[in-house]
């Protein structure tokens, strides 16, 4: 165990209830005022298979997931075999007295003597991992009751008294753990995934339709989405493939609404005729495309940042666009409004880049400043006849007209067209239309979110990364035991890319070292493309498991 | 009544004698007839001759891509229900590359109309089967004759239990104008396949072709889904043209117009609240 922070992983098969546990025990972590960061596995089936919960707590922020277990909680025997061996010295098992657990440093659970029957076995995990960090025993009992107060009270008083059985079963175990340290304290804090927090940076911007076709790991942005939006007004629909969905999202753009689609690679491959359209045409899109390792379908529900280039170039023919790397909740909540107000003021698509591990992992945030936000730019609902929908501007960007609100008639077209939105073949037209779409692009590149640089300025080694790997690589820097000195860039906006907002960083470090969850280090190609700046190490991971810090140490020690 | 002027005359890159122009001239009058504003209507079409429609009259359009104009269509009506929704393309747009999108915009019953023109060939990339071509028809890229058996798109609607089903014929303007009417009027998924001659490509199935075979239907219960299919699967000697099937399926509902929408900041800080 670190002092910096607990590990505990939940493991078992699929429909076993792990996830049940672990968001249970992760809300209770985050309202107990610590810091917490999930990360999840798990396996392309509905029951079966090997899946983990992973819960890193600690008082001080977490940064990113971590290797060493410092309790394990095995609901089956794979588990144990699988990941005991992880176990960090002195670390603890959590497993039923059923389960061969010699060797280990175990707590032995009597299921049958804590629960009346197997349904609870869920809440007797609970409340054993519970009262193993010490967690306060009324958190957990006010979760099971807003949990289980649908289902009558005599559900919910079976299943409190379980909890409070195995929460106090611990107190008399002989164990080698001691309690977490107890937390700052840092109430009303939300436990978000970076899938929800896509969902509610897009309706804090006023998105009122999705459409989508189900795809993991994208499928619960749309989930929540319409969980949470129907009191807002969102319009939704569940679509036949993933080419209805960004045709149906534009139509529904043209006609007025602030509109999302939602995926991952092999469909956003298929949307990409669509997004293409959403260039030429000029209509505002946003596209939440959420990693998974690939080609075609690779590996289903394991982690990947190997779309890069799918997204930095998807459609056919030239047209601007910007694209978001978040790296965590509060990213994907920031990220996601920003992309909403940039598609409606450029009218062009943008692109939300996020991955399996942080669309799956929960954090606890503080509660988002709705005040604060920057209101997102409106199309226009009024125009006189002489309105033209691709008028001729210096920026680039024609006044957006919804049809139907006055009697000026809005034409958009996929071919070209002229200011009027006429289909027309003339060639001079063509570089007239063609410059004016992209010119959009510098008052877009105005907008560019450069990096962020931590660690000491003009460092021996910089570890240059995007999106998800931040967490990983900061705390990479803080425990590298090298006489060099380290910092890290990292982007949350990959493209368009402003030179002068980085490029003296990356020229003046010894060595410039690339850290990206795909094989062929695609941002670093992106950097060499956009500066003629040549990353000269890499630190790649593909394995479809998110990168830790682990990871990258092992990588510093094989490159400096 | 708004007169059929106001839906303006503009030069077409159609040929001379094409089944689109009676098309066309049937469609604004069925608007004028039904009263309908350019401004409140809202065009989607795909690619092919057919789909640059919306370009040869004053409306709103969206002319987008190859098959998709169905998915198009139904986004413009449930972020804006009070407009009307057209949805114009020919058979390869509309069967073909949009043939899912068809399926599952008869399931999904939203207040829009498709017309389809319907020619029994590509005619933009100049002459290759189409999903109706008949099987045997003889085209440069199908030089054994088209070996698939030609798709019926009537019976295949009738047989989703589509909210409104309709054959047309070019050649029979009147008429025509009076299927795209009562399909406006029905409120579910309309469809009128509008067979039409394609001049240029297909020498078979040419207007006099379609003029000796077709007949309007009489003594036909639309309500009657059995009598329906029977109608719906004729398509040879024999070619019925009016309703074939109607029924009042429920209708996909829809919200208010999106554009309208603000949300209200203290229904947004309550679900932020529900994940504390």
């Amino acid at each position: 165990m670190t002092d910096m922070s607990i590990n505990i992983v939940i493991g078992g098969a699929a429909g076993q209830g792990l996830a049940t546990i672990g968001r249970l025990l992760s809300k209770g972590i985050t309202r107990a005022g610590y810091h917490m960061l999930v990360t999840q596995k798990y396996m392309s089936r509905v029951r079966g298979g090997h899946n983990t919960f992973a819960i890193r707590v600690g008082t001080k922020p977490i940064s990113g997931p971590c290797e060493p277990v410092n309790i394990l909680a095995a609901l089956n025997e794979e588990t144990l075999k699988k990941h005991s061996g992880a176990l960090a010295p002195g670390g603890l098992v959590v497993a039923g007295d059923d389960l061969d657990s010699a060797g280990l440093n175990a707590l032995r659970i009597p299921f049958k003597a804590l629960a009346s029957k197997p349904l609870f076995y869920n809440i007797v995990v609970l409340g054993v991992l519970g009262g193993a960090i010490c967690l306060d025993l009324a958190i957990l009992e006010s979760l099971l009751k807003e949990t289980f107060a649908k289902k009558g009270e005599e559900v919910l008083q079976g299943n409190l008294e379980v909890l409070r059985k195995s929460f106090n079963w611990v107190a008399d175990q002989k164990y080698d753990i001691t309690c977490m340290a107890a937390p700052e304290n840092r109430h009303g804090r939300m436990m978000l995934s970076g899938n929800e927090a896509v969902a509610l940076g897009a309706l804090a911007a006023g998105c009122n339709f999705v459409s989508f076709y189900p795809m993991s790991p994208a499928t619960s942005v749309a989930l929540s989405l319409i969980a949470k939006g129907a009191s807002l007004g969102l319009q939704y629909e569940q679509v036949e493939d993933e080419i209805a969905a960004v045709n149906m999202a534009l139509g529904a753009s043209y006609a007025g609404a602030r509109a999302m689609v939602t995926t991952s690679g092999g469909g956003f491959a298929l949307m990409e005729e669509g997004v293409s359209l959403a260039g030429v045409s000029e209509t505002p899109l946003v596209c939440v495309v959420v990693q998974r390792p690939g080609p075609a379908t690779g590996m289903a529900t394991r982690t990947e940042q190997s779309d890069l280039n799918l997204v930095v170039y998807a459609g056919h023919g030239e047209f601007p666009r910007a694209v978001f790397a978040p790296s965590d909740p509060e990213d994907c909540f920031y990220l996601t409004h920003r992309a909403f107000d940039l598609a409606e003021t450029f009218q062009t698509p943008m692109f939300v880049l996020s991955d399996q591990y942080l669309a799956d992992s929960y954090r606890d945030v503080e509660v988002f400043d709705l005040d604060s936000l920057p209101e997102t730019a409106r199309p226009l609902l009024d125009a006189d006849d002489g309105y033209m929908r691709y008028a001729l501007t210096e920026d680039g960007i024609s006044p957006r007209l919804v049809p139907g609100f006055s009697k000026a008639l809005v034409r958009a077209d996929s071919h070209e067209h002229d200011e009027k939105g006429k289909i027309t073949e003339d060639g001079q037209n063509r570089v007239v239309q063609n410059s004016k779409r992209l010119r959009k692009e510098s008052g877009l590149f105005e907008e560019v979110i450069g990096p962020d640089y931590y660690g000491e300025e003009g460092a021996d080694v910089v570890l240059l990364c995007w999106g998800t790997t931040l967490g990983s690589c900061l705390e990479a820097m803080e425990l590298a035991e090298t006489t060099k000195s380290l910092a890290v860039l990292h982007f949350k906006q990959v493209y368009p890319l402003r030179e002068e907002q980085f490029l003296e960083h990356l020229e003046g470090a010894d060595r410039v070292i690339s850290v990206e969850g795909n094989a062929t280090a695609q941002f670093a190609q992106l950097i060499a493309r956009e500066t003629g700046f040549l990353v000269q190490d890499r630190i790649l991971r593909y394995d479809g498991r998110p990168m830790t810090a682990e990871y990258v140490l092992k990588g510093l020690e094989d490159i400096i | 009544m708004i007169s059929i002027e106001e839906y303006g005359d503009f030069e077409t890159s159609w040929c001379p004698g094409c089944g689109n122009f009676s098309i066309l001239k049937s469609l604004k009058e069925a608007l004028s007839e039904l009263d309908i504003q350019p401004y409140e209507l809202l065009v989607s079409s795909g690619i092919g001759q057919a789909a640059k429609l919306p370009h040869y009259m004053h409306c709103n359009m969206f002319n987008g891509l190859h098959g998709r104009s169905l998915p198009v269509a139904q986004g413009m009506k449930m972020a804006n229900p009070k407009m009307k929704v057209l949805c114009v393309s020919g058979d390869g747009c509309s069967y073909g590359e949009g043939g899912n999108h068809f399926m599952a915009a008869i399931r999904r019953n939203l207040d829009i109309t498709l017309l389809v023109h319907n020619n029994q060939i590509y005619g933009l990339t100049k002459g290759q089967a189409s999903p109706t071509t008949a099987r045997g028809h003889v085209t440069k890229a199908q030089p054994g004759g088209s070996k698939s058996e030609g798709f019926n798109p009537v019976s295949t609607a009738v047989a989703m239990k589509a909210g409104f089903v309709a054959r047309a014929f070019s050649g029979e303007p009147e008429h025509l104008v009076t299927m795209i009417k009562e399909a406006m009027g029905h409120k579910g998924f309309s469809l009128v396949d509008i067979l039409q001659p394609c001049v240029s490509f297909n020498k078979l199935n040419t207007f006099a072709w379609y003029k000796e075979r077709s007949y309007f239907l009489e003594d036909h219960d639309p309500m009657n889904w059995e009598a329906a299919m029977v109608r719906s699967d004729e398509f040879g000697e024999r070619i019925p043209l009016g309703v074939l099937y109607r029924n009042d399926r429920p209708v996909f509902e829809t919200g208010n117009r999106l554009a309208d929408h603000e949300y209200a900041k203290n229904d947004l800080k309550a679900v932020l609240q529900s994940y504390t």
